[in-house]
């Protein structure tokens, strides 16, 4: 086994995620450990295009796949994709973003080659000659380090917004067309169509901007104050399971134990009162803002900007203030 | 006796818990507030076999023990104590007693409405002048061919206007000393029925207090349970379970009175710390908790004598002495930690408050309570000095 | 019908966990465990489809974990399902994903399935890798994280809604499949009463490594934890007071942009 890493990088809707160049950096992490380089793979539709993204990152070979049998995501296509890349590359590290795609992908190639894999890590590093990750455990009110005992590929699926985007070299990589190795016909289980989520915003896993909503919104309707402040700065409506639960908000939305982990840059938390299992949801947040009536709230004692009053004031006040200075 | 509970009772507790904190809580406010009986709160519970938890399998029932309706009863009081009335009333008084003494017939034309939920089962012994004084009721019944004649009316019935069947307690002949008294099953659309003045509470709010008038109203013969005179046996032969099952709602009001406590008390700040962290908050929460222990002990063990089928009349006056004794001071010191605002309605502390004060009422007064209790001690030492 | 759901007794999610002294691992003490969150959604859409097939459809519990685990099993049984396979081995104690997929394989390997439900992962290890791993080992499709699932009229085939960022991905599949299930996917029934007495009469099939055909512990020695971290303490919140709101909002915003850089 080598000590190169294979990135992988997700296409959906024809577009690269952004968790790709976070994985290039965690890549790069590893790389200064082992001496090894830094290989991605891109599969789906548009796969050649996006391809460029990662060109510019340092990044040695882009293999890319865009088949009849990788049109549509397959955890059995893609996996076999990956799996074949990973045996013939010998790949000692093999990256992919913790998103449902990745997540569901990682695991089945995995079986297939053997390996061993940390799932949702928020953090790499290098020592003894081995990558150890930091995860999340019992939902995210503790943390491991873990490392492998050596001898197998490890997969790594890593956070989305905790590694910051690796920077530009300028280094072109080669780019390189390959075939799905896998028929259409011998996939059991195949998407077929994506429903987007009503609202055109982005998702709380991926948005940089979450504004949540507690039981204190008293109303569905009163969603649309947060939904005005979410627009403005192009992030997601977010809801506790209070608010989920009171049919306030859909259940995509709800962040917290039973719902997203969410890990955004801005977390502006609106009447909620911050029960440990949604405090479980949002905590790694980068910046938390607490607006709450009751100052004895505990999401105050994780937020670091507080104000104490009634979300109904402070919000629409909020929206026009930012968009002064947008 | 062990008071640990077993695989099964921790099922069953859990099952009436993850219900009464998603099902019940989601109606409480709305029932509490508005005086509202929650019909399908009850069709749910019926589906789930909380109105036939008793009875045996033959009368649609599940054959658990009484440990297993307290659980239940518990349960449902930390978070709705009027809804626990009904379901208490139903299976510790009107299921048991058709069980107990009714025929066979009045059994199987009963009993399966009744553990299917279809008919909710209320008791009607009390009347102006007669209550804890059982031997005093007046409401007569005059037997009339096939038939008995009830006239009169009983006060402050649980539920009785949502009614499928009635156990009342009238009397048949003045002049027999203690075979004056009969129980009847009654409907409430047999002729001569009707509900009378609708209370209003201090507390209990989601359950309904009415009075019961009986003008001519006819009931079969069949309908008497038992026999003509058996009403006193009766009335006083079903006091343990009903006991039991408002130590129950003590046991989980208090409960409520003390997580409220806690949460509140580790929130809320004066003078630079946590009220939590005075020692006046800490004492009462010991104290509190180790009142809650202590009642629990009582009830559970009271239930398991009974379960075991032993004779239990003073270890379930005990528990419903204490108990609904304990639930008052834990209320009461409950609001005195939350201060000014456990005095508004934002807080459950001041439904629980209003709701814990009947406990020491209803089901034979603390003063009653007593009275069963000393009786029976003093019965014991006489038994000792005659020995 | 035969549907198999998939069970792990995990700390209930109100549960306070705490690292223990030695630094191995969380204090057990004191500390409630339940059937996994997501494993009731699973258990419910068994249920579900037993329900909708009818006939001999049968809802088979398997479940990895300590002798204690008998409690979540029975839970299940109460719930509806017919009967359960339980394995425990003293030599267990936290197997890592492969090591419990191999021994589910085996299990499952002796069993009849057309769908096997699961919860889309366990809320202690937080791995969400052993319905994968199954099945490519019982070489079956895979759909994760499942909120509709509905199956075909002949039920050869289901389609299934899986949560992804921002939509609803629709997969066609083949049965048999393995399917994690997500919160919103249906509304886990209570265990009735009824339920909890007919639960003690079903069978719970005990079995061991040993009865499984393993002489020792299969998959595992692929990582080692290194260290137990407790969450970082929360740092100081700023409260930000003026005597009007729009003044307190107006600070924020410049805090928002001039020191915490994040508009």
């Amino acid at each position: 086994m080598t000590g190169d890493i294979l990135v992988f990088g997700e296409i959906r809707n024809g577009e690269l995620k952004k968790v790709a160049r976070e994985l290039v950096y965690g890549a790069r992490t590893i790389a200064a450990g082992t001496g090894g380089s830094i290989d991605a793979l891109i599969v789906g539709t548009g796969a050649e295009t996006e391809a460029a993204k990662l060109a510019s990152l340092g990044v040695r070979n882009i293999a890319v796949v865009d088949d009849e049998a990788t049109a549509n995501y397959s955890s059995e296509g893609y996996a076999t994709v990956l799996a074949d890349l990973v045996r013939e590359g010998d790949y000692g590290y093999i990256l992919l973003g913790a998103t449902a795609m990745g997540r569901d992908l990682g695991a089945r190639a995995v079986a297939k080659v053997d390996g061993v894999m940390f799932s949702d890590c928020v953090e790499l590093g290098f020592e003894d000659g081995a990558c150890i990750a930091r995860r999340p455990v019992y939902s995210g009110k503790l943390y491991v380090e873990i490392a492998p005992t050596g001898g197998r590929p490890v997969f790594i699926t890593i956070r989305p917004n905790n590694l910051p985007p690796a920077e530009e070299t300028g280094d072109g990589g080669e780019v390189t067309a390959r075939g799905a190795g896998i028929d259409l016909a011998a996939i059991r289980a195949i998407a077929t169509e994506i429903a987007p989520l009503a609202g055109g915003r982005p998702d709380v896993t991926e948005a940089d901007v979450i504004i949540s909503g507690g039981r204190a919104m008293k109303d569905a309707s009163n969603f649309k104050i947060l939904e005005d402040l979410a627009d403005l700065l192009g992030g997601a409506v977010g809801a506790s399971r209070a608010a989920v639960d009171a049919g306030f908000a859909e259940q995509p939305l709800q962040v917290g134990q039973t719902g997203k982990v969410v890990n955004p840059k801005l977390y502006i938390a609106c009447g909620i009162s911050g029960a440990i299992q949604h405090l479980a949801g949002m905590r790694t947040s980068k910046v938390i803002v607490a607006i709450n009536k009751d100052s004895n709230a505990p999401i105050f004692e994780k937020a670091h900007y507080g104000i104490v009053g009634n979300l109904f004031d402070v919000v629409p006040v909020l929206t026009e203030e930012i968009r002064k200075i947008l | 006796m062990c008071i640990e509970l077993t695989e099964e009772e921790r099922m069953i507790q859990k099952t009436a818990r993850d219900f009464a904190r998603k099902d019940i809580a989601a109606v409480v406010e709305e029932s509490n507030r508005n005086g509202v009986f929650q019909d399908d709160i009850y069709r749910k519970l019926s589906e789930l076999g909380f109105m036939g938890m008793t009875m045996p399998e033959e009368y649609g029932g599940v054959g658990f023990g009484n440990l297993c309706l307290v659980l239940a009863l518990e349960e449902i009081s930390r978070v709705c104590p009027s809804t626990a009335i009904a379901v208490s009333v139903h299976n510790s008084l009107t299921n048991h007693i058709i069980f107990r003494w009714g025929s066979g017939d009045l059994k199987k034309k009963y009993l399966p409405r009744m553990t299917s939920g279809e008919a909710i089962g209320v008791y009607a012994l009390t009347e102006p002048n007669a209550g804890s004084d059982v031997a005093a009721v007046r409401m007569s019944a005059v037997r009339d061919g096939n038939e008995y004649v009830l006239n009169g009316s009983k006060i402050l019935i649980s539920t009785g206007d949502k009614a499928g069947v009635i156990i009342v307690i009238a009397c048949t002949d003045p002049e027999k000393r203690t075979r004056h008294l009969t129980a009847f099953a009654v409907e409430p659309d047999f002729p001569g029925f009707s509900i009378g003045k609708i209370e209003h509470k201090m507390g209990m709010k989601a359950s309904t207090t009415v009075e019961l008038v009986f003008e001519d109203c006819r009931v079969p013969a069949s309908n008497v349970i038992g026999k003509e005179g058996r009403g006193m046996q009766i009335a006083l032969g079903s006091l343990d379970g009903g006991r039991i099952g408002i130590a129950a709602q003590s046991l989980g009001i208090a409960q409520t009175a003390l997580d409220e406590a806690v949460l509140f008390a580790r929130e809320r700040q004066q003078f630079g710390k946590r009220i939590v962290d005075f020692q006046a908050t800490r004492w009462k929460i010991a104290d509190m908790a180790t009142n809650i222990e202590a009642a629990r002990l009582l009830v559970y063990r009271a239930a398991r004598l009974r379960d075991a089928g032993r004779a239990c009349s003073k270890e379930v006056s005990m528990a419903k002495l204490f108990a609904s004794r304990i639930a008052n001071e834990a209320v009461y010191d409950a609001l005195q930690i939350h201060g000014g605002v456990g005095y508004t309605e934002e807080f459950k502390i001041e439904r629980f408050f209003r709701d814990a004060r009947v406990l020491e009422i209803y089901e034979g007064t603390s003063e009653i309570q007593r009275i069963v209790i000393s009786k029976k001690i003093l019965e014991e030492y006489e038994q000792m000095y005659l020995a | 019908m035969k549907i198999i759901v998939l069970l792990k007794r995990v700390p209930d999610s109100e549960a306070k966990i705490l690292i223990n002294k030695e630094g191995t691992g969380i204090r057990e003490d004191g500390v409630k465990f339940v059937i996994n969150t997501y494993d009731e959604y699973a258990i419910e859409e068994g249920l579900l489809m037993k329900e909708k097939v009818g006939g001999d459809s049968k809802v088979t519990v398997v479940c990895m974990g300590p002798d204690e685990a008998t409690e979540a099993i029975r839970t299940a049984l109460a719930m509806g399902a017919d009967d359960a396979v339980h394995i425990a081995d003293d030599s267990l104690s936290n197997p890592g994903p492969f090591t419990t997929a191999t021994i589910m394989a085996k299990a499952i390997g002796d069993e009849e399935f057309d769908i096997i439900f699961c919860g889309k992962q366990a809320i202690d290890d937080d791995m969400a890798q052993v319905h994968c791993i199954l099945a490519e080992m019982l070489d079956i499709p895979q759909v994760s994280v499942a909120i509709a699932f509905e199956l075909s009229d002949d039920t050869t085939k289901a389609t299934v809604s899986r949560r992804i960022e921002g939509g609803d991905e629709k997969i066609d599949t083949s049965l048999p499949v393995i399917v994690s299930c997500d919160k919103g996917l249906n509304d886990p029934r209570y265990a009735s009463l009824p339920g909890i007495m007919k639960a003690k009469k079903k069978e719970i099939r005990k079995k061991s490594l040993a009865d499984l055909g393993f002489s020792e512990i299969p998959g595992g020695g692929r990582s080692r934890i290194l260290k137990w971290l407790p969450l970082p303490k929360g740092g100081e919140c700023r409260m930000v007071e003026a005597e009007e709101t729009p003044d307190a909002v107006r600070e924020l915003v410049r805090l928002l942009r001039e020191e915490a850089k994040v508009i």
